[in-house]
């Protein structure tokens, strides 16, 4: 009997070797996990230590840029899922058309990132010996923009490399190399994007709403 | 349980709009004051996202019980960081200092 030319030949069959990759992609997507746990207990413990500083600091993002980005991330989650469900329906044309909807929307978010950056590079607000200290009244401030741009800065290059994971699944959809029966590549892709989705998630409620009640 | 169950287009954009309205109530109870419950508030919208993408957007819920213990292994280890971490942080000036 042939097998599916997908089928790698230590695997009893496409189900099984679906499962692996996803165990697979879990197992890597936990240590990212903890790669930003360690980032967000700096946060916490800082945020424990200064409070006044974080409320500062809090009160200098833009809401309205940080909601917009939330809501483009949230988009191109389902701009992902839609692509993945193309792809169980072998609608090639529809992959490719969600593929690109999904770039775009990774390429608005770090615009509307670099329209931030820029901002706070032309105010002073940017950790180092240039910091405009005189604006703030607590010191740490320094600290949470440290925190700002370590968080963000980070989550900013999970993003670049998922639009490049995901301008390499253009190409291969592009060549129709997806089919319903096997499209692991677009999934484990999908879970690593949905990863990086929660934890804008997390970053904008931390670093920009909280304390706006004070 | 099968991976290749196909979740209905429906459920994903009902999924979409509740973290759409998600984000939105967020951003409006941070201006109301509730004192030090803002942030509970807050974390447990936040948390709420979160679930609906790991178990519809991420499939988990139709996936395998592996799946499930390696998802929940990554927040478990989340968990025990973070909270070994503030016993330390949160206790350190129970004691007063001691003599050298």
């Amino acid at each position: 009997m042939s097998h599916h030319p997908a089928l790698a030949h230590h695997f009893e069959d496409l189900e099984q070797q679906h499962e692996s990759a996803t165990l697979g992609m879990w197992a890597f997507l936990i240590t990212e996990v903890m790669f930003f746990g360690g980032l967000f207990t700096a946060y916490a413990v800082y945020r424990w230590r200064y409070p006044e500083a974080w409320l500062e600091g809090s009160h200098e993002l833009d809401i309205g840029l940080g909601a917009l980005n939330t809501a483009i991330l949230i988009g191109s989650s389902l701009t992902v899922v839609l692509s993945i469900h193309a792809a169980q329906r072998g609608e090639s044309r529809k992959i490719v058309r969600w593929l690109l909807a999904t770039i775009g929307l990774g390429l608005a978010f770090l615009v509307v990132k670099a329209i931030e950056y820029s901002h706070k590079f032309h105010v002073g607000h940017v950790p180092g010996p240039n910091f405009a200290s005189g604006d703030f009244v607590h010191t740490e401030t320094q600290l949470y923009f440290g925190l700002y741009f370590a968080m963000t800065g980070m989550h900013a290059v999970h993003m670049v490399i998922g639009i490049g994971l995901f301008a390499v699944l253009l190409g291969m959809a592009m060549r129709r190399r997806f089919t319903p029966e096997h499209h692991s590549w677009l999934e484990m892709c999908g879970l690593y994007w949905h990863f990086v989705d929660i934890v804008w998630i997390f970053l904008f409620p931390l670093l920009y709403l909280l304390g706006r009640n004070q | 349980m099968s991976e290749n169950h196909v979740v209905p287009l429906s459920l994903h954009l009902k999924v979409f709009a509740a973290l759409i309205v998600l984000t939105g109530l967020t951003v409006l109870v941070a201006f109301a004051d509730f004192g030090r419950m803002n942030d509970v508030v807050a974390i447990t919208i936040a948390v709420t996202k979160a679930s609906l993408v790991v178990l519809y957007f991420m499939h988990v819920r139709w996936s395998g019980k592996l799946v499930w213990v390696f998802a929940a292994a990554g927040f478990l280890w989340l968990g025990i960081l973070l909270s070994i971490t503030f016993a330390d942080v949160v206790s350190r000036d129970w004691i007063p200092e001691l003599p050298m």
